[in-house]
C-alpha cells in the first residue's frame, strides 16, 4: 500500500488565451473517500475535471495519481484514452454522453474494450473464434449484468440507452464508468435533474461504490444537500482559485464560501468601494 | 392443438380471397403496363395485345400470394438451425432480426442457385435466354454490393463520411494490373496483395484526417479520391496514363483457363463443349463469395471489441475517449478494413474487365457507392444489398423502358434521363424513409431472448 494520496493536484493552472480559468489550484483526494468540488457557475470546476481526465492539457502544474499498488502516473503527460486505460481514471459528463443508439448492455461492453481487446488476438484471433476471447467476453457480460443489477436496470439491458429515462441514463453512465474498473471516478454533476428520491438512491449508490469497490470519487455538484450528505472532503473554487478546503462542517461555516455563494453584506461592499476610490 | 393440415384448411378461404384481390390489383396494374405493346408499323404506332404474358404475370401474383398466405406468413414451422448461422434467439418474439436473417438467407440461396439453374434450364430447353447479359449485370450488381458493404464499415459503422472510396477500388485494380503485367503473377496471388496495398492507402488517408469529422472529413476524402485518379491519369510510365492497362489476365479455375484455345482449358479438362458462359459464371461465383466474405467479416467484427468501438465512435467520440478507447487506432482500423474490401473488389474489377483506365474511377463511382449505403440504411447489411440491386439494376432497367416513348414521343431515349430519375428516386426515398430502406439497428449482443431492433432515430450518424 502506498501512503501517497490517490490524486495529488499541484499548482494546476489552465489558461485559454488571456482568460485564466483555473489559477494555481492544489488539492488532494484520498483513497476510499468522496471528495467534492463545488463553487458557483464559472468557478472552473469542470476545467479542473477536464485537466484531470485529459480532455485539456493544463498550462502549468502537475496531476499525480498513485494506485494502491504504488504505481504512479502523471496525468498531464498521458493521452486522454491512456488516462482511463492505464491510470484507471473514469468520468461521467455534465450533459450525459451515453451511446444512445446502442443498448444498455452494449454501452457497458464498450467500456470493457481494453480488457476484451487484450484477449482478442489482434482481432484476427477473435474473428476466427479464439477460446480465450470467448471466456473474456463471458466475464465482460457478467460484470455488465452485475452493474445493471446494482443500478436496477437489468430489465432494460437490451433497450437502447437513448430510450431510457433521464435518471436511468445518469445511473447507466456511472455504471459504464465503473465497468472500466477505475481507481478514481470523476462525476460531473451526477445529481443534476434528479428528483429527491432518485437523488437519495444515487447517494446510496455512490457510498457503496466508494466503500466496496475500492474506488475513490471526485465529484462536482451543485446540489448542496447531496454534497453535504455524502462528501468526506470538500474543496470550494471561486474564480479559478480555491477559497476553502476541508470537511463538510468546516466548509459550511466558512465566511469566504458564504460570501461566494450568497454575496456579502452591503456595508462591506461600500467599504470596498471606498478603498478603490469609487 | 391443430395439426398443420387442418389449420391450413381453415385458412384456405381467406387466403383465396386475399390472393384473388391481389390478382385483381395486378391485372389492373399490368393490363396497360404489360398487356399491350406499341409496335411501329406502316400506319404509325399500333397496339399489340399480349394476353398470354398478362395471364402469366397475374397468375404468378395469384399463386404467389396464395402460397405466401398458406405457408409463409402464418407458418408454424421454422428453418432448421444451420451450424454456421448465429443461434436463433427466442421464438416468435424476435421477429424483426430473424425475419431479416431469413430474407438474407433466401437471397443468398437465390444468388447461389441462379446461374446454375438458369444455365441448365437454358441448355435443357433451348430457351435462348440472354444469359450473358443477365450474368454480366448480376456480376456488376454483386460488385456494387461488395463495395457497398465495404464502405458500410467506414460510413455505417464507424460514422466516418468517406466520399473518396473509389480511390481504394482504384488502388486495388491498379495494384493487380501492374503486378500481373510486370511479374506475371496470377489473380489469386495478387488478390491479397492488392487488398493489403489498398488497406495501407486507407491508413495513409486516415492519418491526416484523424481530427476531422462530418462535412470536413467528406471534403478531404473527396479530394483524396480525385488525387488518386489524377495521379493514375498522369503517371504514364507506370499506369499507362489515360490509355490505361489492357490484357489483364482473368482469374483461373484452379489453374484452368476459360479461353477457347487455352493450354489448360476448363472445357477440355472436364470434357465439356466450349461455352464462353463458363468463364462468366466463374466470375459470378468469385464475386459472390468475395461479397459474402465481406458480409461475414463485417457481421463478425460488429460483435468484437473493434467493431463495437467503431459503433461507439459513431455514437460519441468524446465518450469513447473517456472509456479508454484509442480513437486514432479505431478510426485507422475502420479506414483500413473498408479499404481492404474496396481493394479486393478493385482487383476483381480489373480481372473481369481485363482493361482498366482512370475513367472507371471517377467521383460518380464514389457517389453511387455512398448512395447505395445511405439508401440501404447505414449499418444495415441487408439494406445495402437491396439498395445495390435496385440502383444498379434500376439503371439497367431504365435502358429498356421503351414504354416511356409512348408518353414522351419517339425520340425519347430513357437512358439519357437516368440521372434525373435516379435523383428523383433518391429525393423520394429520403422523404419517406430518411434513414434508408432498413433503418433499424440490431444490437450486437443481447442478454435476453427475443430482442427487437433499435429505432433508427436513436442511432448516431457520426456528424457530431
Amino acid at each position: 500500500m502506498s501512503t501517497a494520496p490517490l490524486l495529488n493536484v499541484e499548482h494546476l493552472t489552465m489558461r485559454f488565451g488571456g482568460l485564466v480559468a483555473v489559477d494555481d489550484v492544489s488539492f488532494a483526494a484520498e483513497r476510499g473517500q468522496i471528495t467534492a468540488l463545488i463553487g458557483p457557475n464559472g468557478a472552473g470546476k469542470t476545467t479542473v475535471f477536464n485537466c484531470i481526465t485529459g480532455f485539456y492539457k493544463p498550462s502549468e502544474g502537475m496531476i499525480a495519481l498513485t494506485h494502491a499498488s504504488g504505481r504512479r502516473f502523471l496525468l498531464e503527460r498521458l493521452d486522454d484514452h491512456a488516462i482511463n486505460a492505464k491510470a484507471k481514471v473514469a468520468r461521467t459528463f455534465q450533459n450525459i454522453r451515453l451511446f444512445p443508439g446502442m443498448t444498455a448492455l452494449e454501452n457497458l461492453m464498450v467500456a470493457q474494450h481494453e480488457r476484451l481487446t487484450a484477449t482478442a488476438g489482434l482481432t484476427l484471433g477473435a474473428l476466427f473464434g479464439l477460446k480465450r476471447f470467448h471466456a473474456a467476453e463471458r466475464q465482460a457480460v457478467e460484470l455488465a449484468s452485475h452493474w445493471l443489477e446494482r443500478i436496477g436496470l437489468i430489465d432494460q439491458a437490451d433497450n437502447a440507452a437513448g430510450n431510457l429515462s433521464y435518471g436511468d441514463q445518469r445511473r447507466l453512465e456511472i455504471a459504464r464508468a465503473m465497468c472500466t474498473r477505475p481507481e478514481l471516478l470523476c462525476l460531473d454533476e451526477p445529481a443534476a435533474g434528479l428528483n429527491a428520491r432518485e437523488s437519495d438512491s444515487l447517494n446510496a449508490l455512490l457510498r457503496t461504490i466508494c466503500a466496496e469497490e475500492n474506488t475513490a470519487i471526485l465529484l462536482i455538484e451543485h446540489d448542496m444537500s447531496v454534497v453535504m450528505t455524502i462528501s468526506d472532503h470538500i474543496i470550494v473554487l471561486d474564480h479559478g482559485a480555491i477559497i476553502a478546503d476541508g470537511p463538510p462542517q468546516a466548509v459550511r461555516e466558512d465566511e469566504a464560501v458564504i460570501a461566494a455563494y450568497l454575496g456579502v453584506p452591503d456595508e462591506e461592499v461600500e467599504d470596498a468601494e471606498r478603498e478603490v476610490g469609487l | 392443438m391443430d395439426t398443420p393440415e387442418t389449420t391450413t384448411g381453415r385458412r384456405l378461404g381467406p387466403a383465396l380471397l386475399d390472393a384473388t384481390i391481389s390478382a385483381g390489383i395486378a391485372f389492373l396494374l399490368f393490363c396497360l403496363l404489360l398487356g399491350v405493346r406499341t409496335v411501329d408499323s406502316v400506319t404509325g404506332i399500333t397496339l399489340q395485345p399480349r394476353p398470354i404474358l398478362l395471364a402469366v404475370v397475374v397468375g404468378l401474383v395469384f399463386f404467389g400470394r396464395l402460397a405466401l398466405n398458406l405457408f409463409w406468413w402464418d407458418r408454424d414451422w421454422t428453418f432448421p438451425a444451420l451450424p454456421f448461422l448465429p443461434k436463433k434467439q427466442g421464438d416468435g418474439a424476435s421477429s424483426a432480426a430473424n425475419e431479416a436473417n431469413r430474407l438474407g438467407l433466401i437471397l443468398v440461396a437465390f444468388a447461389v442457385l441462379f446461374p446454375i439453374v438458369a444455365y441448365l434450364l437454358n441448355t435443357a430447353f433451348g430457351l435462348h435466354l440472354p444469359l450473358r447479359y443477365w450474368f454480366d449485370l448480376s456480376i456488376l450488381v454483386l460488385t456494387y454490393v461488395m463495395l457497398g458493404w465495404g464502405l458500410n464499415i467506414v460510413v455505417g459503422l464507424a460514422g466516418l463520411l468517406d466520399l473518396g472510396y473509389v480511390a481504394f477500388y482504384a488502388v486495388g485494380a491498379y495494384s493487380f494490373a501492374i503486378i500481373s503485367a510486370h511479374f506475371g503473377w496470377s489473380f489469386w496471388m495478387c488478390l491479397p496483395i492488392a487488398g493489403i496495398l489498398a488497406a495501407l492507402w486507407g491508413i495513409m488517408l486516415g492519418f491526416p484526417v484523424l481530427r476531422l469529422r462530418g462535412d470536413y472529413l467528406a471534403i478531404v476524402t473527396l479530394a483524396f479520391g480525385e488525387i488518386v485518379r489524377i495521379v493514375l491519369q498522369n503517371w504514364t510510365d507506370v499506369t499507362g496514363g489515360p490509355n490505361g492497362i489492357s490484357n489483364i489476365p482473368g482469374p483461373s479455375f484452379f489453374g484452368l483457363d476459360f479461353g477457347l484455345r487455352a493450354e489448360n482449358s476448363f472445357h477440355a479438362f472436364f470434357g465439356l463443349r466450349y461455352d464462353p458462359l463458363y468463364g462468366t459464371m466463374w466470375l459470378y461465383y468469385i464475386i459472390l463469395v468475395m461479397a459474402l466474405i465481406t458480409n461475414f467479416v463485417t457481421l463478425r467484427l460488429r460483435r468484437l471489441p473493434m467493431g463495437r468501438a467503431w459503433e461507439a465512435l459513431r455514437e460519441d467520440e468524446i465518450a469513447c475517449r473517456s472509456l479508454g478507447i484509442n480513437t486514432t487506432v479505431t478510426k485507422l482500423s475502420a479506414f483500413a478494413t473498408g479499404a481492404l474490401f474496396g481493394g479486393f473488389a478493385g482487383s476483381f474489377f480489373a480481372a473481369r474487365q481485363s482493361f482498366i483506365s482512370p475513367e472507371s474511377f471517377t467521383f460518380i463511382e464514389s457517389a453511387i457507392i455512398l448512395a447505395i449505403v445511405v439508401l440501404g440504411g447505414m449499418g444495415s447489411q441487408l439494406g445495402v444489398a437491396i439498395a445495390a440491386a435496385v440502383m444498379i439494376g434500376g439503371f439497367e432497367a431504365l435502358r429498356h423502358t421503351d414504354s416511356l416513348q409512348l408518353i414522351f414521343g419517339q425520340g425519347f431515349d430513357p437512358a439519357l434521363y437516368r440521372m434525373l430519375f435516379f435523383g428523383l428516386a433518391m429525393v423520394a426515398i429520403m422523404i419517406w424513409r430518411p434513414r434508408g430502406l432498413v433503418s433499424t439497428r440490431a444490437p450486437s449482443i443481447t442478454l435476453r431472448k427475443g430482442k427487437a431492433a433499435i429505432a433508427g432515430e436513436l442511432v448516431g450518424e457520426g456528424r457530431a
